[in-house]
């Protein structure tokens, strides 16, 4: 069966060498959802990299659903024999696509310029499919982050909690004060991004990789995941009436205003912050979730290259090395609000959270500490992560208790296994 | 026939027509509400936005959202704002339509007035081609595109409009030419008249207001298409809808919801006109024929 | 000789040529519309996840898909609905209809008004219905700071009423085109029998009632095929207003079966859904477009 697959992948990945070299002789053609002002600048760079090389830049933006609606496109393109040559791609999606057979090679870059050694092994599992390095990584986002709008912590006399139980105080001072204590928006994404790190501070390094990523239908109804489940009821108890269907960054923005005091999201809040004028430590604070302090968990923006019909192509290479260059690097994920893929790329250009946020990431990959996010696919293939969202956001919406919760849990991922 | 309002044999009383009038009003308010939001909110500038009170008019009035949204909103990498995807939706759209409503016509005029065994079963196999759901076309459409080398390109896009359209554009013409008197065409007929003169001389002439339904429609229905333009367009061929998409749905970078708002009702434009020019032709069209079951 | 087989031909021609010209359209209907469909079918029995895969699982697929709450939740959302969303329609289409057919004065600025929203995507109209249901900016807050302080309005946010909002959003865009068919289906009513009735001193409620609300048979029946076809494929509203939320309590078939084929990498699954949907429409419509065309004949 897979051979089978394999077989059509790589006649589709032939046809599609043939349309793309029809449609531009020279230049790479990149599918990807980064069109809001910061992104795209930020990749425009990459873009002025690659045409200082001679090398045309043809743009296919598709925007929506964090990826969804690019992969949907990703899928006809495809079938239709005529695949992009990069592809920014997440996680799981990568994996799956390279099972297919539809990605190219990139080791002989790869290994020129010493990927190996600078890529975080957490980052790598998600970029080389048997010893094949089949994309390239721009970034690490990560999700166990929490924001915090200073002047209202100081005026109710909060200090960074360290533990669920300080949170817990904090959040019942804050709702005491009349203040929103948590800004949240109500949509699946966003409540599997906070059950996250809630999940890894209630299970533990362990737990967490027994239940999301190796799937053990005991982790994932054990006790300590009821004590998950109860503390996302805790955290559904502080929030405002109207949160949901928010964007996540109104809900910054509430932060940003003052009318709520904590935001677990990932990093790309900070640059809503910075948009809005204020400074890191000054005005607002990040801090990782109680009980992550030493773990990050994390997704990856990469650029797959798909095959162009055996050999991979000069044009990818060069795209892939211009991605992986420190200084792109660095100027992307100053503006991006993530942390570089590599781990040696100079902290100089990054503000205060930028820097915390780079010495988490080498302490945690040193430590075995770096987990990928289930939130953010990289956990787990789609099916199941969209399985677990169900369950999540359905227990969040308070269509069942927590006891229930754990069974509907098991159930769901059986189903999409 | 003719739209005026004809000399109706309904009388009203004073209190039933003042009635009639508050609440034709009351409604007109509720359907134009959304297009009020859109309107105010993309003239204000972005802090009057986010700082609360979506339904007031502008302390503030700008139209550099307005310019923003059509020549330097980042849509992709390059900041083009919608422009550019505005004629590519043009290139797309005008030929589909035509398309479409030509060969609706000439179906519908043979099957009313050339009627053969199993044509009732052919028009029913048509119109429940109107009832698939896009979602499951999307695969085999992209491998048939691909095969016919037509994947990320304007003609694919029109072959997948002209596809899914016709099913409406038959439905509508079948339905006009049906009350189309036949002797008319029998008379022709034994004049001489071959199948194409009898069309051309006969039916055409008087297909105006159905036609108008049929473009009106499709126009409306392609222009608005996002999935197909997403899915199948090349990346010079992408329509304005997934450009508004772009726009519109950022997933981790500042909202700027006025340019947004500007953006969504210069996408609407094209339709919305064609409905307020054609709006009445619309309903005299609907009156002639498409009603007629 | 040479002459008479050129009519011959030339009439043959003519008897062909009505098939001919109707051939490409029925052509391209069989392959894209029947033979995806059959396709789609197939794909339901087979264990395709990301790409389509030939590998056979039997019934697998649909086993699984009535094991989900996620497809239970979707069907009941579709049923309340569509219910609903056809019913309102046309009942609000029907009353607009008659009462903008009174003489009334800019009827053309009002029909304009009430069609519109027919011309707009909800890509474009969504953000402006989100916020206007969104009790914090929206009508509640409105309502409330012009003073009505007891004014609650927050369906969207309330997993037993959000269904109710998409209905709403729904009837916003369709009911004018509902109305304006109506208004066609009343002018083309003859005049002569209503003077008639009349005279014998029929109330307006029973000219309405008795005359010419069932002559608009017709019109009842082609709303009923617009209507039923667009609350089957309604998706990109529930994208752009709820998401599918709060929670999944807005999740309708047409969401499910994107989600399942296209997020969630599970093509066996969507295909089964879009299959079950395909038979339930099916079931409708045939009867009704075999009872429709056989009548005509």
């Amino acid at each position: 069966m897979r051979s089978y697959m394999k077989t059509t992948a790589i006649a589709l990945a032939l046809t599609a060498a043939a349309g793309a070299a029809k449609a531009d002789g020279h230049g790479v053609e990149v599918l990807h959802w980064w069109t809001s002002g910061g992104e795209a600048a930020a990749l425009n760079v990459l873009k002025g990299d690659l045409e200082s090389q001679g090398i045309a830049w043809t743009d296919m933006p598709v925007a929506g659903g964090g990826g969804e609606q690019a992969m949907t496109v990703l899928r006809a393109r495809v079938t239709a024999g005529n695949a992009p040559t990069a592809v920014q791609g997440l996680g799981f999606d990568i994996l799956d696509w390279a099972n297919e057979g539809a990605l190219a090679n990139l080791n002989e870059v790869a290994a020129a310029e010493g990927w190996d050694n600078v890529v975080p092994a957490a980052l790598q599992q998600f970029a080389k499919v048997d010893g094949a390095w089949v994309s390239a990584p721009v970034n690490v986002h990560s999700t166990n982050w929490v924001w915090a709008n200073k002047a209202v912590l100081d005026a109710n006399g909060i200090s960074v909690p360290e533990t669920w139980e300080d949170f817990a105080a904090a959040l019942e001072t804050l709702a005491a004060a009349g203040v929103i204590p948590i800004a949240h928006g109500g949509q699946p994404w966003q409540d599997a991004t906070v059950f996250d790190a809630v999940a890894m501070s209630a299970l533990g390094p362990d737990g967490y990789k027994a239940a999301f990523i190796d799937l053990d239908p005991e982790a994932l109804a054990s006790d300590e995941m009821k004590v998950a489940f109860d503390r996302m009821a805790v955290i559904r108890a502080n929030l405002d009436e109207n949160f949901s269907g928010r964007d996540w960054n109104l809900a910054t923005a509430m932060v940003i205003n003052g009318e709520a005091g904590f935001q677990m999201m990932g990093d790309w809040a900070k640059g809503e912050f910075l948009n809005a004028g204020k400074v890191p430590g000054e005005d607002f604070l990040c801090f990782r979730f109680p009980g992550t302090q030493d773990q990050v968990t994390f997704n990856a923006d990469q650029f797959m290259m798909f095959d162009q019909g055996g050999a991979v192509s000069a044009e990818q290479a060069a795209l892939a090395s211009a991605i992986l260059s420190p200084s792109f690097q660095s100027a992307f994920n100053v503006v991006k609000g993530s942390v570089p893929a590599r781990t040696d790329v100079s902290d100089a250009d990054f503000d205060a959270c930028g820097k915390q946020g780079m010495a988490d990431l080498a302490a945690a990959a040193e430590s075995g500490n770096l987990f990928g996010s289930m939130a953010h696919g990289h956990a787990n293939p789609a099916a199941v992560k969209n399985a677990m969202y169900d369950v999540i956001t359905a227990h969040f919406n308070g269509e069942f208790d927590s006891e229930t919760a754990l069974d509907e849990l098991v159930t769901a991922v059986e189903i999409a296994q | 026939m003719s739209l005026a309002t004809q000399d109706s044999a309904i009388r009203t009383g004073r209190v039933t027509r003042t009635l009639i009038y508050l609440v034709l009003l009351l409604f007109a308010l509720f359907y134009m509400l959304p297009l009020y939001v859109m309107v105010v909110n993309s003239v204000k500038p972005l802090d009057e936005i986010t700082g609360g009170g979506m339904m007031n008019l502008p302390q503030v009035f700008t139209l550099e959202p307005w310019a923003k949204a059509w020549s330097s909103a980042q849509i992709g990498v390059d900041p083009t704002g919608l422009k550019p995807y505005f004629w590519n939706s043009i290139k797309m759209v005008v030929p589909a339509v035509i398309v479409s409503t030509v060969l609706g016509a000439l179906n519908g005029y043979v099957l009313t007035k050339w009627r053969f065994r199993g044509d009732t079963i052919l028009f029913g196999l048509m119109l429940f081609a109107c009832f698939i759901p896009f979602q499951i076309v999307l695969i085999p459409m992209a491998r048939m595109l691909g095969l016919m080398g037509m994947a990320g390109t304007t003609w694919g896009l029109v072959l997948v409009h002209v596809v899914y359209g016709i099913g409406f554009t038959t439905l509508y013409f079948r339905n006009y030419y049906a009350v189309f008197p036949t002797e008319l065409i029998r008379a022709a007929q034994i004049d001489g008249a071959g199948f194409f003169q009898i069309f051309w001389r006969i039916l055409l002439p008087s297909s105006g207001p159905i036609a108008v339904v049929s473009i009106i429609w499709q126009f409306t229905n392609i222009w608005n298409d996002f999935l197909f333009g997403a899915s199948f367009a090349g990346a010079d061929s992408q329509p304005m809808t997934v450009a508004l998409n772009n726009l519109v749905q950022s997933s981790t970078g500042v909202k700027e919801y006025n340019v947004h708002f500007a953006g969504a009702i210069l996408a609407a434009l094209p339709t919305l006109l064609v409905y307020i020019v054609a709006g009445r032709y619309f309903v005299r069209g609907l009156m002639a024929g498409s009603v007629k079951g | 000789m040479a002459h008479s087989a050129d009519v011959d031909f030339k009439t043959r021609l003519q008897s062909w040529l009505p098939k001919l010209v109707l051939s490409p359209s029925l052509a391209m209907v069989l392959v894209f519309v029947y033979g995806f469909i059959i396709f789609s079918v197939y794909l339901s029995f087979t264990d395709s996840r990301l790409l389509p895969s030939y590998g056979w699982v039997g019934w697998e697929n649909y086993s699984k898909l009535w094991r989900l709450s996620h497809w239970k939740i979707s069907l009941s959302n579709m049923g309340i609905f569509a219910a609903l969303y056809i019913s309102i329609c046309t009942i609000l289409g029907l009353g607009l209809a008659i009462f903008l057919d009174q003489k009334i004065r800019a009827e053309g600025v009002i029909r304009t008004v009430y069609l519109y929203p027919m011309a707009l995507s909800f890509i474009v109209t969504g953000t402006a219905w989100k916020w206007f249901l969104d009790p914090g900016i929206g009508l509640e807050n409105v309502l409330q700071t012009w003073g009505w302080e007891s004014f609650e309005f927050d369906w969207i946010k309330n997993r037993d009423f959000a269904i109710y909002t998409v209905v709403l959003a729904a009837v916003w865009q369709t009911s004018g085109f509902v109305m304006a068919m109506f208004l066609a289906g009343l002018r083309g009513i003859d005049n002569e029998i209503l003077k008639a009735a009349q005279m014998d001193g029929a109330s307006n409620w029973n000219l309405y009632r008795r005359i010419i609300i069932p002559q608009l048979r017709p019109a009842f029946l082609s709303a009923f095929v617009i209507l039923s076809h667009l609350a089957i494929k309604t998706f990109d509203l529930v994208i752009a207003l709820t998401g599918g939320g709060p929670g999944r309590a807005t999740e309708l078939p047409a969401t499910f079966m994107y989600s399942y084929t296209f997020s969630r990498n599970q093509m066996g699954i969507g295909a089964a859904s879009a299959t079950i949907m395909l038979m339930t429409v099916a079931a409708i419509m045939i009867p009704y477009l075999y009872a429709e065309l056989r009548e005509k004949k």
